[in-house]
């Protein structure tokens, strides 16, 4: 069974090489793609909508539909893993607290359970107990400016690489950062899970949004220059205004849909004990 | 370009594919699937497509990582596969 595995993977790794062939080379002025699709976008891209970074242009507007059904499959991934791994909470065989001047660490069952607010104890994890004052002080300082940083790439996404699928996936792993160095349970204080669903939503709504006002605005579905006398600027910027709104409903989206998938695998769907 | 940076990244890039595949570690597998995403990455930079080089290390090989990470720490490490 092995053998004969082998022989098909290497039987179609040899047809693809093979159709690879025919493909035209590397930056070669003669194909297809670089005598009309390229040159178009090259030439009007910055004309029609003011965005320097033609990547971006290509994505969010020429290309919008692409994108759009892109941040369906990034929701719908964060759905799914919703809906196969959660389970309702029962409670845990036990629980354990540490007890914070002595280390200390005190095990209750079933059932039982220490006030919440307790400024002695702190609750932890059964099978994994991160306490390290160095990581977690470090992350802490850094993750405000993680966060930063990925504000800066959507924002900028105009005129550097970067967009709204990068900075989001940077924000997820700020908050999954927090929850990896504190614990799960600090992570979803700050990002509830319910939050988490609504902002999932939020991003594609606000991206499906902007393409049906441009309807509602007598135009065609994503066709940010409709969008001009609500805004009050000329069609070109409007196209460049469009695209940012786009961008950052994309990055809510994949920003919640990274730390949904992450909470739900780490904790078994149980989103209380996790890595 | 040049051709001997290609030849060691794309080099590397294959060794660990094939690492990552062979490999009976789960955790190791995850840990050099998150190394080839880079080399890729630094692949796709030198071919100039920026953007794509920056999703491929944002999400290959920073955030698919991490979850590889947490889906193995809630299975066994050792395949028997």
């Amino acid at each position: 069974m092995k053998t004969a595995g082998v022989i098909i993977v290497f039987l179609f790794g040899g047809l693809l090489v093979y159709g690879t062939l025919d493909f035209p080379d590397w930056g070669d002025p003669d194909a297809p793609a670089s005598r009309h699709v390229s040159p178009r976008y090259i030439e009007k891209s910055l004309e029609e909508t003011s965005v320097p970074n033609m990547v971006t242009a290509v994505l969010a507007d020429f290309r919008g539909f692409d994108t759009l059904f892109e941040t369906v499959v990034i929701f719908s991934a964060g759905l799914s893993c919703f809906f196969l791994l959660r389970t309702k909470r029962k409670a845990p065989e036990a629980r354990f607290y540490r007890h914070l001047p002595t280390g200390i660490v005190l095990r209750i069952e079933k059932g039982g359970r220490l006030p919440e607010g307790s400024v002695e104890f702190e609750r932890i994890d059964s099978i994994w107990v991160p306490h390290d004052l160095i990581i977690r002080a470090t992350c802490r300082l850094l993750i405000p400016f993680i966060q930063l940083f990925a504000l800066y790439v959507i924002a900028h996404g105009h005129h550097s690489p970067g967009g709204g699928f990068q900075g989001g996936v940077i924000f997820g792993a700020a908050f999954i950062l927090y929850a990896v160095t504190h614990d799960l349970r600090d992570g979803l204080h700050r990002l509830g899970e319910k939050i988490t669903i609504v902002l999932c939503s939020l991003g594609v709504f606000i991206y499906a949004g902007v393409g049906a006002l441009c309807l509602f605005l007598e135009s065609n579905f994503l066709d940010y220059a409709a969008l001009a006398p609500v805004l009050g600027v000329d069609p070109v910027t409007a196209r460049s205004h469009g695209i940012l709104f786009v961008e950052i409903g994309v990055g809510i989206a994949v920003m919640a849909v990274m730390f949904a998938i992450y909470t739900n695998l780490s904790s078994v769907g149980k989103q209380d004990e996790g890595l | 370009m040049i051709w001997q940076f290609d030849l060691i990244i794309l080099s590397l890039v294959v060794i660990c594919a094939v690492a990552a595949i062979s490999v009976k570690d789960l955790l190791g597998a995850a840990i050099l699937f998150g190394a080839y995403s880079f080399m890729m990455c630094l692949l796709w930079a030198v071919m100039g497509a920026v953007d794509v080089a920056f999703t491929e290390a944002s999400v290959g090989a920073g955030v698919s990582t991490v979850l590889f990470v947490a889906a193995v720490f809630r299975t066994t490490r050792r395949t028997t596969d």
